[in-house]
């Protein structure tokens, strides 16, 4: 040891000692750095095999739309093929995967709810992938979410609300009843029945497709909580008034009155004037 | 139906069965000769007392069920329980389905007795009734003349001007109370239609919950429905400055919504380049069609819909219209942010919002 100090002793006015203790500073710095920087959670190791396993499974399902990287695929006419997922978050995949709208079978102008193709654990390696790739909403907490962690006392001041938010700021595309609506080019906004309150609250989050974002800054996690509140309560309550032909409105009311009423009065009008079964006893030859 | 074929038109066959004598007279040429009744065949509850016994015991089985279904329908009026806790069918509400159910049916049963009632018992015969011209005859026309001019010179009104201008004149005098009681429906807008609460510095607010907003709370692709913030305010008694129909009034002009847009696809018309605050454009929410309030926002296409006529309007180039019946573009509220980093107007609306009315001009 006192060998070895000797020697580097002997040495430290070598030419070359600037820029050994240089190197040495730099390395000290970038090891405490790594030791004692704020702890990302993607630094964790298991979380690393998760991304690599996510990204395994992105280059095999989703990078042939959305490109290697996820940077996206733009098409020859300047139109988005799959676009750039740098940013959207784990909240958008496990929307749009865990409700099955991705993969899409194919091009076009909605992805439609279908049967969901990955496991969870799969969509959450997905999602820390593309969580991974840029900064974006994660995937809420349940507290966030569940309308059962509002206490009972005030749970129906916040379905009250929460109905108003819908109100205002959903139903113009979702329909009064959360039944959906049609918009303009084969698109459509979906019917918030049987949806689950995680991606409820996801797709507020996130915006996906033609559906604005409504970000936790204006419009707040409790208040999306109360709205999910609310859109359990009306699929819970039962129908007063008789059957709801889906709450469509005039266009299942009027199909249902045209078809079955006036269907009704025309079968009727055609039994009234039907002449009646004859018999051939009474007549004279 | 042989014996009935006239192949040559020429000759129709005399008809058989009509009650009456009027319009016998064939037109010349008719190809198929009117073939007349048909010989009476009798139904089997005419010939058969047991058919008819049947038919009888039918129809009084179809009214006895209508008294019964009447009879329910009262006892599930008291039977079952509605309001806050009421009795559930099937996921339907018990006592309207009972209603309506027992009602119907027994207004059904009704029906369906009397119609097997004519159709199996009522008398059955068949009976020709010949169609008529629709114009009185000559004789009645003379005669309704002579009777009008009769009156004419009876009462004189020919001969005394005087009673006739008179009479005329009373009844257009009548006319005006309705002219001047439908005139005054109600104070006219006056300036109101023009102007709206936005003023310079008020603060644009989300609706219901009235919190302000910053420019980085919003994400692009948001669609934030707004209202200004002096609806959420109180006056010095602790008062909303605003409540019921002044509130519903100033509401049906000043709402708004607020999006975000990437900057790089909005275009901006001339002298709007600054009434955006980085890609956050805020428009009316009311139609300039017939003033629906809408906030049906495609984040993709900036397309913004009305759902009421499906006017289309472009947010990323200054509202105008792109589709359906409005007329207008969709009027901008130029915003900015205040001193404390919250969004805020920096003026009134520079046009008059929602739908055209007379004495908007052509601004």
């Amino acid at each position: 040891m006192r060998l070895i100090s000797a020697r580097l002793s002997a040495k430290r006015r070598s030419p070359l000692a600037g820029l050994v203790v240089l190197l040495l500073g730099l390395l000290l710095t970038g090891g405490a750095y790594a030791v004692l920087a704020p702890a990302n959670a993607q630094t964790d190791p298991a979380d690393q095999s998760t991304i690599a396993k996510g990204r395994s499974l992105f280059l095999v399902g989703c990078a042939s739309c959305h490109g290697a990287n996820g940077e996206g695929i733009v098409t020859k006419n300047g139109t988005q093929y799959g676009p750039p997922l740098a940013g959207v978050g784990a909240a958008a995949v496990d929307f749009q995967v865990g409700t099955g709208r991705m993969p899409m079978a194919r091009p076009g102008v909605q992805a439609a709810r279908k049967k969901v193709v990955y496991t969870p654990d799969e969509i959450e390696a997905l999602a820390a992938y593309v969580a991974s790739l840029g900064p974006g909403p994660a995937i809420p907490e349940r507290d966030a979410y569940d309308p059962s962690t509002i206490p009972e006392d005030e749970r129906n001041e916040a379905i009250v609300r929460g109905g108003q938010f819908f109100e205002t700021n959903c139903t113009a595309c979702h329909n009064f009843a959360a039944s959906g609506g049609a918009l303009p080019g084969g698109k459509f906004a979906p019917s918030l029945r049987g949806v689950s309150n995680r991606h409820i609250y996801e797709a507020m989050l996130t915006g996906p497709q033609q559906m604005p974002v409504f970000s936790d800054g204006v419009l707040k996690s409790s208040e999306k909580r109360d709205i999910i509140a609310y859109l359990n309560s009306i699929e819970e309550a039962p129908n007063y008034g008789g059957a709801t032909l889906g709450s469509l409105g005039p266009v299942s009311e009027g199909l249902f009155a045209w078809i079955v009423g006036i269907g009704a009065c025309v079968g009727f009008a055609i039994w009234i004037a039907s002449s009646s079964v004859r018999s051939k006893k009474g007549i004279k030859a | 139906m042989t014996e009935h074929d006239n192949p040559t038109g020429t000759t129709p066959q005399p008809r058989g069965g009509h009650g009456t004598d009027v319009a016998t007279v064939e037109p010349a040429g008719d190809p198929i000769a009117d073939p007349g009744m048909h010989p009476h065949e009798p139904r089997p509850t005419d010939v058969d007392e047991k058919a008819a016994r049947r038919a009888e015991r039918q129809v009084a089985t179809l009214f006895g069920l209508s008294s019964l279904f009447a009879i329910l329908c009262v006892v599930s009026y008291f039977a079952f329980p509605i309001g806050d806790d009421p009795a559930i069918i099937l996921g339907f509400g018990a006592s309207n389905v009972a209603l309506g159910l027992c009602l119907g049916l027994a207004l059904l049963c009704i029906g369906i007795g009397a119609i097997q009632w004519a159709r199996k018992l009522m008398s059955d015969v068949e009976i020709v009734e010949a169609r008529h011209p629709v114009a009185s005859s000559e004789k009645d026309r003379e005669e309704a003349v002579v009777a009008l001019n009769q009156g004419i010179s009876d009462s004189g009104i020919a001969r005394r001007p005087l009673i006739r201008n008179s009479l005329i004149g009373a009844l257009a005098a009548l006319g005006l109370p309705a002219i001047v009681f439908l005139r005054d429906l109600g104070p006219l807008p006056g300036g109101d239609l023009s102007s709206t609460v936005w003023k310079k510095g008020m603060r644009v607010v989300n609706d219901v919950a009235g919190t302000p907003i910053r420019p980085e709370e919003v994400e692009i692709g948001q669609l934030i429905n707004a209202e200004p913030g002096v609806f959420f305010e109180e006056n010095a008694e602790g008062e909303p400055k605003f409540e019921g129909t002044h509130l519903n009034q100033a509401k049906g002009k000043a709402a708004v919504i607020l999006v975000r847009m990437k900057p790089s696809d909005i275009t901006p018309a001339k002298g709007r380049e600054n009434w955006g605050v980085d890609g956050i454009l805020c428009y009316s929410k009311i139609c300039t069609h017939v003033g629906c309030p809408i906030s049906l926002w495609e984040q993709q296409t900036h397309h913004l819909l009305c759902p009421c006529h499906q006017s289309t309007f472009d947010l990323a180039d200054n509202g105008k219209v792109i589709f359906g019946p409005a007329a207008r573009a969709l009027p901008q509220l130029p915003i900015m942010v205040d001193g404390e980093g919250y969004l805020v107007a920096q003026s009134d609306f520079h046009e008059p919002v929602g739908p055209s009315y007379w004495e908007r001009g052509e601004r």
